[in-house]
């Protein structure tokens, strides 16, 4: 074997000598569920009936979710969060607090995300049957025989739900991952299932294939960029391990071989490496300059999608992003610091003023996710513990908010659909009251006005930035937020002070699935705000990641 | 307090909502008053404080106390919300009978009260929170049902019909609400920084003004002369936008203008005041140093703005923003007299926050029953009012009087005191500022002269008087403007004291007094 290649039998001296893994099922338990009640989703599709497939993949899928938040409060609440955290799995996954806090998030997101998914009065009814927000027949052709041949028969999407389970299972595993290799394979589980979703809108066909095909391909593309990233890394480190990488960075590596020797002084493969990983996941969060993607994929992806992408996508992907910042690369701090500097303040500055000039509400809130990923930037910036608990918190209270904006955008609806013209929303206030006034808390919230999430959750992370020494951050993040609270008082505004238009969208009276998704995320916006101190000792009690 | 507060805005969304928020405005009143009695002036600094942890993780803290100040502006507050919502009795009625109003869920007279309540509760908090990041929430949030009252109920009388009306109004809402909500940001960048600061030397961060206070008093807490400086800068800025200080009073006159009489008076007698007592409290308190440092530059623009806004008062044509433009010139002898440090100048711009709120209720409230009933805001459309409706005249020229500071009137002491103050320290200033009252006198005399006297006018001749439900605002008003004026020792009783702890903060003794003691003044 030549000097200078890592050899993943390096270790063993031939194949028979590889031990069976050993699995912890319990520390894996939200996961397996999720993905174990995904895979029965299939099964259902193939061998149910059509007519009983809704009910019994909305139960499964709700029971799934439901079973797996009980697991992982369950490992919470028996200390694997804090003093038990581990890994698991032979360290491909870690169960720690931030893990946990995370997974919990996703989980209560994903049960509204089913939630939205799971509504059916909001169209009219085709011949005679309730649909929701998904093409009747994906693969058709959009306006032709076929499609119109499986309205008529009141075919139903029920495929989302396996798909949506497959992405949620995903994003269980990102923010857990413990190796570059389980991180690949996480970020291609929740990503390969999001496209097919953003493509199955109902209405607006041809803007939903092509915002799947714009998300697809440059989904591609950075994850090629993240695999490159982990080959490099594996070039410098001799392995795919988050701990073993972070102690070769460090420069005391467990067992040292000839051929790590060798590539260990080699800056030019952990820094391109490392850059072309964090690259993949400023994709993923949408931080900019990577962020082209977000508002075409926003605004093309039917509704219920989006809210469930930007909300759970962000969670899991910051998760991954702290993981790799806290564990792999601490002895990088002073390499990535700068970077991740400028970054936070680029995307809080483009995000807020490109939003301006926005004039649909699923841009506008496209391009708002982008300045609120600046936001949690700042905090991630921070690089002390306190950053880390400011960022889970914020991305819980940032998940329920968006979940809930987006399902209002659900309700607002004309004959063409869903009215996300901004000009349409003229009046709202006036017409139906309740929804724009819920609207309106939504909005304060992303606005960060006190008493609400947004607000504590701003402080949080400005706090922690403040005292990791990021002052410069914070008044960048200071100025962003008061642009940005003008775009979202633009709106309030509209909705309150214009006169309604005579021929403007009314509001679709929704069933319970929505009522309650909208309801828990006010809920949570208000809680949040006024009384955070439980959800903030939770976070605070997260912030330690295991190695 | 807060929790009777807080129960004051559900209560009002249910129908009778007038007679309920009348009621719960009371109750507060009533209360307040409970509170200013039980207020002992030689006690401790704060009393009837209360304090619970909060945001534990934070440091944040819901302590409220109240101090000589405080305990002033929340009597001020409480007394003027009865008068507000008695007077915009009718404002927020659906406009009658046509169709839209009844067919749609809207309903704003409910609405309506409760946002004044809401935004009532909001001020008596930020008086009374006496840890800074809960002063910092209510600070901001009161700006949101401020917002709503604003844009969604503004004065539908406008010279181009309603659509610009409404047009006028959002955009006077908007400007008012991204103005203040810049400044707010700003002081949230400060307040975090004090924070760091704190959580730096003192072990644990905290925002509670008592223990920093005291740990500056002892010498734990030293910041740095930059570091105070900026941290002056970012209070300061909030305060001086909501103050509002030149040149960052361009809202005012828009905010004032265009929304109903009764929230004019809210943004101006209420909600203002928390911008000037913020100075006092927290700027002077928490950064002396720095306040030291930027005086002159304050007291210039204050100055400026006490010029700057009576000129402009002068050549206004519509009536409530001459009073708005009255109100910047106002505003800058009250923050003349805080930055004067002199234990006069700070009663008298104690004293002057609460003359100014009810003498501008009064002829703001007089100007706005006026000008619904010619349903018109330009001076130009009146004339000859005093001869159709002698009492409503002559309540608007006491308000006017009492604007311009004629001996006698609560107003007169207050700046009385305030340019003694400033004179015995900064003389030219505190002459320069004289001239203020001369202009004041030109356009309140003008102002009264154009609409009141006169030819009456072919519109103006068919004006009813006033009302009884609007004696019943104005006269209570005008009695308190007297009787304040012949004797305000009970307030100057309550406030001194409480000067003296803000004068020993700041570490400043009134210069050797070659002038008038301060008894001196009223007796």
């Amino acid at each position: 074997m030549s000097k200078g290649v890592h050899s993943l039998w390096m270790a063993q001296d031939g194949v028979d000598k590889i031990e069976a893994p050993h699995i912890e099922y319990d520390l894996l338990a939200p996961t397996l569920i999720v993905v174990g009640a995904a895979v029965l989703g299939v099964a259902v599709e193939a061998f149910v009936p059509r007519r009983h497939r809704y009910v019994v993949q909305v139960g499964l899928a709700v029971l799934a979710m439901a079973a797996a938040f009980g697991a992982v409060v369950t490992l919470a609440a028996t200390g694997h969060g804090t003093d038990e955290a581990q890994t698991a799995a032979m360290g491909a996954l870690a169960v720690d607090g931030p893990a946990l806090f995370l997974q919990g998030t996703i989980l209560l997101v994903g049960v509204l995300g089913v939630f939205t998914f799971a509504e059916r009065r909001l169209d009219p009814a085709a011949h005679g049957n309730r649909v929701d927000s998904f093409a009747a027949e994906a693969a058709a052709v959009p306006g032709g025989e076929a499609e119109q041949s499986a309205v008529k028969a009141g075919f139903t999407t029920t495929e989302v739900f396996p798909l949506l389970l497959f992405a949620t299972g995903g994003m269980l595993i990102f923010p857990a991952a413990n190796d570059l290799l389980t991180l690949f394979i996480a970020l291609e589980v929740l990503s390969l299932p999001l496209y097919l979703l953003c493509a199955v809108a109902r209405r607006k066909r041809l803007m939903s294939q092509e915002a799947a095909v714009k998300y697809f391909l440059l989904g591609a593309f950075s994850s090629a960029f993240l695999l490159f990233g982990i080959a490099l890394l594996y070039g410098y480190a001799g392995s795919v391990k988050y701990a073993v990488i972070a102690d070769v960075v460090a420069g005391n590596p467990q067992n040292m071989t000839p051929a790590l020797a060798d590539t260990m002084g080699n800056d030019a493969l952990l820094l391109i490496g490392g850059a072309m990983l964090l690259l993949g996941m400023f994709f993923k969060v949408g931080a900019v300059p990577f962020h082209m993607w977000t508002p075409d994929v926003y605004q093309g992806a039917p509704t219920p999608v989006t809210g469930f992408m930007a909300a759970a996508t962000k969670v899991a992907a910051f998760g991954a992003l702290l993981r790799l910042l806290y564990v792999v690369l601490p002895g990088m701090k002073w390499d990535w610091r700068p970077v991740m500097w400028g970054i936070a303040i680029v995307t809080m500055v483009v995000g807020a003023i490109l939003a301006i000039t926005q004039t649909d509400v699923k841009r506008l809130l496209a391009y708002s996710s982008i300045a609120h990923a600046g936001f949690i930037l700042a905090g991630v910036t921070a690089a002390n513990e306190e950053g880390i608990s400011s960022v889970l918190f914020y991305l819980a209270a940032y998940g329920f908010v968006t979940v809930g904006a987006f399902a209002v955008v659900t309700l607002v609806r004309d004959a063409g659909g869903e009215a996300t013209h901004l000009s349409k929303w003229a009046g709202l206030g006036r017409r139906s009251p309740l929804v724009a006034a819920v609207f309106a808390v939504f909005l304060l919230a992303f606005a960060g006005i006190p008493l609400t999430s947004g607000f504590a959750g701003k402080f949080a992370v400005f706090k922690a930035a403040a005292e990791g020494g990021a002052t410069p951050l914070v008044v960048v993040g200071v100025i962003a937020s008061a642009i940005a609270a003008f775009f979202y008082v633009r709106v309030i505004v509209l909705m309150f002070f214009s006169e309604p238009r005579p021929e403007g969208p009314a509001v679709t009276v929704p069933s319970a699935f929505t009522v309650s998704a909208i309801a828990v995320g006010v809920a949570a916006t208000l809680v949040l705000g006024v009384a955070p101190q439980y959800f903030l000792d939770l976070a605070g009690d997260a912030g330690v990641f295991v190695r | 307090m807060g929790a009777i507060a807080t129960a004051a805005v559900p209560a009002a969304r249910r129908e009778l909502a007038k007679w309920l928020a009348l009621g719960v405005s009371l109750a507060t009143f009533v209360l307040a008053a409970v509170i200013a009695v039980r207020f002992d002036p030689d006690g401790d600094r704060f009393q009837l404080t209360e304090s619970r942890a909060w945001i534990a993780d934070f440091g944040v803290r819901y302590e409220l106390g109240v101090d000589g100040i405080a305990v002033v502006l929340v009597a001020l507050t409480a007394l003027l919300v009865p008068f507000v919502i008695l007077a915009g009795w009718r404002d927020a009625d659906p406009a009658g009978g046509s169709a839209a109003s009844t067919q749609s869920r809207w309903r704003p007279t409910q609405g309506f009260f409760a946002l004044i309540l809401a935004v009532e509760a909001m001020v008596i908090i930020s008086f009374l929170a006496t840890d800074v990041f809960l002063f910092y929430i209510f600070f901001e949030a009161m700006l949101i049902p401020m917002y709503f009252l604003i844009g969604g109920f503004g004065d539908k009388a406008h010279e181009h019909g309603e659509e610009e009306a409404a047009r006028q109004r959002s955009y006077a809402a908007v400007k008012f609400l991204l103005y203040n909500l810049a400044g707010g940001l700003i002081m949230l960048a400060a307040v975090i920084g004090l924070y760091a600061a704190t959580s730096d030397q003192l072990g644990a961060g905290t925002f509670s003004l008592q223990e920093i206070l005291q740990a500056r008093g002892n010498g734990e807490l030293e910041l740095s002369t930059n570091t105070e400086r900026l941290l002056f800068l970012g209070f300061f800025f909030a305060f001086a936008v909501k103050a509002p200080l030149w040149p960052l009073h361009t809202w005012l006159p828009n905010a004032m203008g265009e929304s109903t009489p009764p929230v004019a008076v809210l943004i101006t007698a209420v909600v203002d005041k928390v911008g000037t007592f913020a100075m006092l409290r927290f700027c002077l308190g928490l950064f002396p140093e720095a306040s030291d440092w930027a005086t002159p530059l304050v007291l210039v623009l204050a100055l400026v703005s006490i010029l700057y806004g009576a000129l402009l008062a002068i050549g206004q044509r519509d009536i409530k923003r001459l009073i708005a433009y009255a109100s910047i010139s106002h505003f800058g002898f009250i923050i003349l007299g805080i930055f004067a440090m002199t234990s006069q100048g700070h009663s008298g711009a104690t004293l002057y926050m609460v003359n100014h709120g009810i003498s501008t209720a009064l002829l703001m409230l007089v100007a706005g029953f006026l000008i619904s009933r010619r349903g018109s805001r330009l001076i130009a459309d009146y004339g000859g009012v005093q001869k159709v409706a002698p009492v409503l005249a002559g309540t608007f020229l006491v308000g006017g009087l009492a604007t311009l500071s004629l001996p006698g009137l609560a107003p007169f002491v207050s700046e009385f005191l305030v340019l003694v103050g400033t004179f015995s320290r900064y003389p030219v200033i505190g002459i320069i500022a004289t001239v203020g009252i001369v202009l004041a006198a030109i356009y309140v005399l003008v102002l009264y002269q154009r609409t009141m006297t006169g030819p009456v006018t072919e519109k103006v001749a068919k004006l009813p008087d006033l009302r009884v439900r609007e004696v019943l605002v104005v006269a209570p008003l005008i009695a308190l403007l007297v009787g304040l004026g012949v004797y305000p020792k009970p307030l100057t009783e309550i406030v001194n004291p409480a000067v003296e702890h803000t004068m020993s903060d700041v570490q400043k003794t009134d210069p050797e007094p070659d002038v008038t003691p301060v008894e001196a003044a009223h007796e």
